[in-house]
């Protein structure tokens, strides 16, 4: 195995799953020529060709319409929105199209294409370059969301996206593209949908997180080392979750806080809670705590700190908890 | 950068009329084409006007008329070979019945019944689309990635006059462009999206003027005219499949029923003008050239029209004899792989609710 960072660990996975299935294409602004603004396409475009890593007109809509088109005619389109607030603008065909179009063809033609994005913040960027939006594609029905924390899972859920028949939207952490250095797989290396991964085990209580929030969670673990045993239970996939693993951490320690980046309202740590209410309530010693970005536009970088979940903000929910 | 004429302003047509225009002849098509053509106006047609009885009677639920948009639907199709794709829009729901969509699928769809819902590769037709301009970029990626595999299919999609100010038509005609992509833009410039007349959507004075700004030919033909749309697609088909990319054809035509079954234009609509243009409307414009060409006698066109009622009558029947729908359907194929809730949720809806609803 070698150590790459998380954003080598994406190119490396486009590079085996190109040469892997020919049908596999990958396209968006600036990805062929440029490799990517992060360079995470970097090399594809001479490797496989201008046909096969696109830099398409800069129309995110467009995008990923044509990519629905893509699908009829036998291609698995892999488009990348150049940053999370800019996958707005496809919404539209993500909901109208990608999520339903299976449906709408009782099941008859499969629209295996994979959308991914780096997304957060915590990285000194103008307005509009630091949202979290899993949530609106994960409330939309059909399309399935993951969320890497490692360099492994970066490439593994990556490949598992592509190869799945079903629209799988990837959010990537930016924060972690150059920072996060890791053991990764070498050659072909997937990482199932749905199968949450424990990144640290605890008896006491259990933080619940994804992507970005993951590192900073074991931080916080650290932090309550000699207080508590804490667990960290990184999802990885959104949809489908991995209920089992999220009510058996819940079991054993009776205590969870969620770590979301995203703000609070009708966020995904919500649906997470809401699931431990509705399955786990007589395993749980108390409250379900979130803590999550604020219902406000992500801040000026100057004080994002202020706004990003903190190791100080996780340790003082998880003191409340213990001592509920 | 494309070299490309500024588009055509004046109408191209075949049919002769009234007025001292002279039919024309459409080279290379049979006495045999003429009269398909003809039996393909009669089936939707008959579709269409059958449909607002049904809508009446109850039997199905709202319904988008096309009435005097059939010579558009099957003159473009026309064009097509059957390797080719078509994406239609509310406005065309029918006109899968040209690749053979069984009537009874087409009446399932406006009876909300899932047997309406057919796998577009089976008829090299797309679903029907009902958000307005969104199905453009997917005749563009179709067409696209078909001539990356080196297939020779192209695309014909459909949308209105109201759909040229969406944004998702843009991106979709420009991407096509972009692409080279072998498609062919048809609008059905109606005049009308629901209220709005055409002169509320845009300052451009055709909408075939849009086209240059993409670097793609633009062309304007009489809409009630059949031949006229057919040459023009075909003319179109054959640029697509030489490598020459998209072309945007706008037909035009006037709404001469309502928008839908749910709508009364009386509010909003000039009546006098409406009738006008019933009285010009395209099946008999049709019929009457094919008369003066000898091409169609009455017999055939008594016969034309019968088949076309069996097909409804049969079409209605076969719809209406679909059991109810299993309620296992509201959990299926949304997924290849569904998350594991769904099965959750069916059973317990199942407990609750026994087998079916309504
Ligand atoms: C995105 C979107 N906005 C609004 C509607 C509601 N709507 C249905 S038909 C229609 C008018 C469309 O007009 P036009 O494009 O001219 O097509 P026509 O109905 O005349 O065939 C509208 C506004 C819709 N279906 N989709
Ligand atoms: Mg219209």
């Amino acid at each position: 195995m070698a150590e790459k960072l998380l954003v080598e660990a994406i190119n490396d996975c486009f590079h085996v799953e190109l040469e892997r299935d020919e049908n596999v294409m990958v396209m968006g602004e600036d990805v062929g020529r440029a490799g990517g603004v992060f360079r995470a396409t970097a090399g594809l475009r001479d490797r496989f060709g201008p046909d096969r890593c696109v830099d398409t007109p800069l129309a995110e809509a467009g995008i990923l319409g044509t990519a629905v088109g893509l699908c009829m005619a036998g291609w698995r389109p892999v488009c990348e929105m150049q940053y999370d607030a800019f996958s707005y603008p496809a919404l539209d065909q993500l909901i109208t199209h990608v999520g339903r179009y299976r449906w709408r063809t009782g099941g008859g033609m499969e629209f295996p294409v994979t959308i991914r994005m780096p997304y957060g913040g915590g990285v000194r960027a103008p307005e509009l370059h630091d949202d979290s939006p899993e949530t609106y594609y994960v409330h939309t029905p059909g399309i399935k969301v993951a969320i890497p924390s490692t360099p492994a899972d970066a490439k593994g859920l990556l490949a598992a996206a592509i190869r799945d028949p079903d629209p799988v939207v990837i959010l990537e952490p930016k924060l972690h593209y150059r920072t996060l250095r890791g053991e990764v797989p070498e050659g072909e290396h997937v990482t199932p949908l749905g199968k949450a991964r424990l990144a640290r085990e605890g008896t006491d209580l259990t933080l619940v997180a994804y992507g970005s929030m993951v590192p900073l969670s074991e931080a916080a673990a650290d932090a309550l080392a000699g207080e508590a045993s804490v667990e960290v239970l990184d999802l990885r996939s959104l949809k489908p979750l991995d209920e089992e693993a999220l009510l058996a951490s819940a079991a054993k320690t009776g205590r969870v806080v969620i770590v979301q980046e995203a703000p609070r309202v009708a966020g995904f740590a919500a649906e997470i809670a809401a699931v431990l209410a509705e399955k786990a309530i007589l395993d749980l010693q108390g409250p379900v705590l979130r803590v999550t970005g604020y219902d406000v536009p992500y801040p000026y970088w100057q004080i994002e700190d202020a706004y990003m979940p903190s190791v100080e903000r996780v340790v003082d929910a998880a003191r409340k908890l213990l001592a509920f | 950068m494309a070299q490309i004429a500024a588009a055509e302003h004046e109408l191209r047509r075949v049919i002769g009329d009234a007025e001292g225009l002279g039919d024309r002849e459409v080279e290379g098509l049979s006495e045999g084409d003429l009269l398909a053509l003809y039996r393909d106006m009669i089936l939707l047609r008959t579709y269409d006007e059958r449909s607002v009885v049904y809508h009446r009677q109850g039997r199905i639920g709202t319904y988008a008329i096309y009435w005097n948009h059939e010579a558009m639907q099957a003159g473009a199709a026309y064009a097509l070979a059957d390797d080719d794709w078509i994406f239609p829009s509310y406005r065309e729901s029918a006109i899968g019945l040209l690749r053979g969509l069984p009537a009874a699928t087409i009446l399932s769809w406006w009876r909300g019944h899932p047997s309406g819902w057919w796998n577009p590769a089976d008829y090299n037709v797309a679903s029907i689309c009902v958000p307005i301009a969104t199905q453009v970029p997917h005749a563009a990626g179709l067409a696209w990635g078909k001539r990356l595999r080196g297939e020779d299919a192209c695309a014909l999609v459909f949308f209105g006059d109201g759909a040229t100010s969406e944004g998702a038509f843009h991106e979709g005609a420009n991407f096509a462009a972009v692409m080279q992509a072998p498609v062919v833009l048809l609008c059905n410039n109606n005049q009308w999206a629901i209220s709005t007349p055409v002169s509320a959507q845009t300052r451009a004075e055709t909408l075939a003027d849009k086209a240059a700004g993409y670097g793609m030919p633009g062309v304007r033909v009489d809409g009630l005219d059949v031949l006229a749309v057919y040459e023009a697609t075909r003319e179109a088909v054959e640029r697509a499949r030489a490598g020459e990319g998209p072309t945007f054809v706008e037909a035009l035509s006037y709404r001469a029923a309502p928008h839908a079954t749910a709508d009364d234009p009386t509010a909003y609509i000039d009546l006098e003008r409406v009738e006008e243009e019933r009285t010009r409307e395209c099946v008999g414009r049709y019929e009457g050239y094919l008369r003066r060409l000898g091409v169609l006698t009455d017999e055939q066109a008594e016969q034309i029209k019968a088949e076309a009622a069996d097909v409804m009558r049969e079409g209605i029947k076969a719809a209406e004899s679909e059991p109810p729908a299993d309620i296992g359907l509201v959990f299926e194929h949304a997924y290849a792989d569904p998350p594991p809730q769904l099965a959750e949720d069916l059973a317990e809806l199942r407990r609750i609710l026994g087998g079916s609803v309504g």
